[in-house]
């Protein structure tokens, strides 16, 4: 591949958003203070399901300090909906109407002088509930027979589909042998360190709603909101704010915008309800998927992937929001890396008396890549062949790209081996097996642990409706806006919020790139919604690729009118100015040259010094959309290219298991990424070794457990158990960098492969460990008791 | 309304005089009647670390803590560790590696390291890791801040493990 040289993409530069963050001096929702602003609290149910009998407020609104009260009833009045993006009838308001459905749910909320005297009053509202019957397993609860949680369903199935692409039936009859594994994923929680919240300011003579709110989709869905709050969408104005991390959680956040939108459309003051660390964990958009699989994989004797079948029942809890998305984005990605001419894909998505699911990183692929590479395990244990062999054995070559999938998923390029290899040797896998065999003469227990994963990028909206019959939305671009200032200052207008990376430095590093200069020049800015261009925000690991793109295009516009005015300038074409080191140029020509502020100045202020027909100012916008999106065919047996930048990893984690405790501590963990063209490598590395961490919470520690009658076992950091810097190892991290084809600079996203790969890395280097005993995982999080009985038993066995 | 305490305490070098309800939390008269929003809230249950701030020249939680017990005491928060315009070397240092990425956690991250590093101006990376592992980070898996510690520390940084 023929290297590139660049002046900044690639670069360690300093991250143009530190500053204001490490001294404290970033604006978070929290942070928001209005005049005359009153504070939010909520009461929520104590039942899994139940009646709403009726609320008495009065003594909540006698209380000093109190201005509003609200329940569902001010819910329907106030409020629409909230944003659902599903096509079946689930209907969900920001406060409960008329009914409770799982233990957390919203059931009134308070304005007051401050949080303390709001809180104070929520204990003073009187509700009179009548139980309903409760069911948490998915199981019981698709029955027919089972109580349903929304009348308006035949049943809880709220969804049941199954995809089939090429020929499975076939390719399983020719197999040599199907290994079949049962495994379960239980659902995890992304719990950033800042809760989701809002702050909403209404003003009744001109409908005005404005709303300062960590959502992540300001402009995308934002008007969405409109329709929740029932105000005009041109009314509504959502300001951007700088968001304490968000993992997927914080994409809409209806439910703490309608909270706060109908209190201060009450209270006829501004409101902010941020919620406290409990309402996160028990009712926000936080949950992850929760899923049974039942899967299949056929192969040859000598090891060849034919075909996988996959049967997953997803426990979405009490309300369908976000659909099967999750689904579509692990359809991306079915068959991995590897070269399989068919699948099946199976799913039940039903209703339970919990939270919800929202969408966490890796959002459904995290789970299928479990699946996938627990299934590649199974199959090198049941073949007799190294787990290392088979993998590579199945790659997709690295010629064959751009590569179709089964269903039709396009993979841009990559190189797998290549992947493989540079995290084989960062291990030293062969010494790593002579560690674990001298290990085990001394009885202790250690394992090796690999997995790959794709790391599909820059989602396409069509895996939201190629589900169904009828089409649905096709867009999903990125914008900014770009000026060239009378000094000579570049600024760059963002139209999606900071959501806790590095779009800034992103931005910053791409225009340097493009005019030659400095990325610490470049100040970056955010925009409203009402100012906004489209833009569909942070998620499926897309700004990188999409703000890269926008960036690019925007510079185009803006060199196209300097040149023009630089040619006029020196009487030269405008197709031979070029631009570096921080001017224009005439090219070969380098004593003719204008430094970019004589150009600014002469742009604004120099209106006779122009080429005829030029409008002063230098300013330019760019949306650019999804680099490659194709339509599903009509019958659904090619769903066309939706999830197309297609990173690659592979990792290789070294842990010591001890039976008895169930304690696994990390020796080692490598990690090779290959995410395209790195823009910032110190960034992307943070990326990862934070997914990593994710990751090693979701395979030992992390798990949102209810009881069989369906109350919160985790309702606090005490009991829902994040790593803390104890937890995790040094990390080792490599790259590999295969550009992709169809984006700006050949950058793919990053975002989400370290939490994708190292719970199935996990798995595998403590199945590893045991397997002196024959333990088989198929079930996270490992925690110490599942250890302990999967080592009782197989020694039972 | 409840019946509030006159207390008073100095933050950053600037003395308060304050009358404050008994059961305000810290970060809560910090955040609100000081307007010191870079101090943030995490989980409220003293779990997270995400509050720290340094009373007395220990770090705290400003959420397990009333701010009348705070009454007569030293307090540094985020706002007040740069001297002037400008960062912190310790700040610098969290830059220079990467100790962040929302921010969020970071200022309480930042009195971790401040502590430590006034104590045991040498520490080595297990001693690093043990003082650093008070507080919750969701997004960086600790690497960078570790790195930046032992940046600030004047020792070489542990290898990046970038290759």
């Amino acid at each position: 591949m023929a290297t590139v040289e660049r002046q900044w993409i690639g670069k360690d530069v300093p991250r143009l958003e530190d500053p204001k963050l490490l001294a404290g001096r970033a604006t978070y929702t929290d942070d928001v203070r209005l005049p005359g602003m009153l504070h939010a609290a909520v009461l929520r149910s104590p039942h899994p399901h139940a009646r709403i009998k009726r609320i008495d407020t009065s003594r909540a609104r006698a209380l000093a300090g109190v201005f509003a009260v609200v329940t569902g009833e001010d819910a329907k009045e106030l409020t629409n909906p909230l944003p659902a993006f599903c096509a079946e009838p689930v209907v969900q308001y920001a406060l409960a109407v008329d009914r409770v459905r799982f233990v957390g749910e919203a059931v009134a909320a308070v304005a007051a002088v401050d949080r303390y005297t709001a809180e104070d009053a929520t204990a003073l509202i009187d509700v009179e509930y009548e139980p309903l019957p409760v069911v948490t397993d998915p199981f019981e609860a698709m029955k027919p027979t089972t109580a349903k949680l929304h009348d308006p369903l035949p049943s809880n199935l709220a969804f049941e589909k199954t995809l089939t692409f090429g020929d499975v039936a076939g390719d399983f009859a020719s197999a040599d042998r199907v290994v079949r594994r049962k495994l379960r994923w239980h659902r995890a929680s992304a719990q950033p360190l800042e809760t989701a919240g809002a702050v909403c300011r209404y003003d009744p003579v001109s409908q005005r709603m404005d709303v300062w709110s960590n959502t992540n989709m300001i402009n995308f869905v934002g008007w969405l909101i409109a329709g929740t709050l029932k105000v005009p969408a041109s009314k509504l104005n959502i300001h951007p704010m700088y968001v304490g991390g968000s993992f997927g959680s914080k994409h809409v956040l209806g439910k703490v915008i309608g909270i706060a939108g109908m209190l201060a459309k009450r209270a006829g003051r501004p409101v902010k309800f941020m919620e406290d660390r409990v309402d996160n964990l028990l009712a926000s958009e936080n949950l992850a998927c929760d899923r049974f699989y039942d899967a299949e994989l056929a192969v040859t004797r000598d090891g060849i992937f034919k075909s996988i079948r996959i049967h997953v029942v997803d426990d979405y809890g009490a309300y369908f929001q976000f659909g099967h998305g999750t689904h579509g984005n692990a359809l991306a990605q079915v068959t991995g890396p590897y070269r399989m001419a068919s699948f099946e894909y199976t799913v039940q998505c039903v209703l339970t008396n919990k939270c919800q699911q929202g969408v966490f990183r890796g959002a459904g692929s995290d789970a299928g890549n479990f699946c996938l590479e627990r299934l590649v395990d199974g199959a090198a244990q049941e073949l007799g062949m190294d787990p290392v062999e088979i993998r590579r054995r199945n790659f997709i070559a690295p010629d064959r790209f751009p590569f179709k999938t089964p269903c039709g998923n396009i993979y841009d390029s990559g190189n797998y081996p290549a992947v493989l290899d540079k995290a084989l040797e960062m291990a030293d896998l062969a010494g790593l097996r002579r560690l674990q065999a001298d290990a085990r003469k001394q009885g202790r227990y250690i394992g090796v642990g690999i997995a790959t994963a794709q790391q599909r990028s820059v989602y396409g909206p069509t895996e939201f409706w190629f589900w169904y019959d009828s089409p649905g939305l096709t867009s999903a671009p990125e914008s900014v806006g770009l000026s060239l200032g009378p000094t000579g200052e570049f600024i760059v207008t963002m139209f999606s919020p900071f959501w806790g990376n590095s779009p800034e430095t992103v931005v910053a590093q791409t225009l340097a790139e493009e005019f030659g200069i400095d990325p610490a020049q470049v100040t970056v800015t955010y925009e409203d919604s009402q100012h906004g261009l489209p833009g569909a925000g942070p998620g499926g690991s897309r700004m990188t690729v999409m703000l890269t793109g926008a960036v690019v295009g925007a510079a185009r516009k803006l060199k196209d009118k300097l040149a023009k005015i630089a040619a006029h300038h020196f009487e030269a074409a405008p197709e031979d100015i070029v631009f570096a080191n921080g001017r224009a140029a005439v090219r070969g020509a380098p004593d003719k040259s204008l430094p970019y502020n004589e150009l600014g100045l002469k742009a604004y202020w120099f209106k006779l010094d122009l080429p005829a027909g030029t409008e002063s100012g230098l300013e330019a916008r760019h949306t650019y959309d999804h680099p490659y999106l194709t339509k599903p065919s009509a019958d659904r047996k090619d769903l066309g290219a939706f999830y197309p930048m297609m990173g690659h990893g592979v990792h290789v984690p070294v842990v010591e298991v001890e039976p008895e405790t169930g304690r696994v501590r990390f020796l080692r963990y490598v990690a090779v990424h290959d995410v395209g063209t790195i823009v910032n490598p110190k960034s992307l590395r943070g990326q990862i070794t934070g997914g990593i961490t994710q990751g090693i919470g979701m395979a030992l520690y992390e798990e949102s457990a209810y009881d069989g009658d369906g109350q919160p076992l985790t309702g606090s950091f005490m009991d829902y158990l994040l790593p803390t810097a104890m937890e995790v190892p040094a990390f080792e991290i490599g790259h590999v960098e295969t550009p992709s084809p169809f984006t700006e600079y050949g950058v793919k996203g990053g975002g989400e492969g370290g939490r994708m790969i190292a719970p199935a890395a996990i798995a595998s280097a403590v199945e590893d460990a045991l397997a002196p005993l024959g333990v088989r995982v198929s079930e996270l999080p490992l925690t110490p008791e599942r250890i302990v009985a999967l080592a009782d038993a197989a020694r039972a066995r | 309304m409840a019946q509030t305490t006159q207390i008073s305490f100095t933050v950053n070098g600037i003395r308060h005089e304050l009358s404050v309800e008994p059961r305000w939390l810290l970060v809560d008269v910090i955040r609100e009647q000081l307007g010191l929003t870079g101090t943030h809230i995490g989980c409220e249950h003293g779990v997270c670390g995400t509050c720290t701030v340094m009373v007395n020249g220990e770090t705290a939680r400003s959420c397990l803590m009333l701010a009348v017990s705070a009454d007569g005491a030293e307090i540094l928060t985020v706002e007040g560790l740069a001297a002037g315009e400008g960062l912190h070397p310790l700040q610098e240092a969290f830059r220079e590696a990467q100790g962040l990425q929302c921010g969020f956690c970071t200022p309480g991250m930042l009195m971790l390291a401040h502590e430590l590093l006034r104590d045991n101006p040498a520490p080595t990376e297990q001693d690093i890791r043990e003082a650093m592992a008070a507080n919750l980070c969701r997004c960086t898996g600790y690497q960078g801040i570790l790195q930046a510690v032992a940046l600030a520390a004047g020792r070489p940084a542990t290898p990046a493990g970038t290759r």
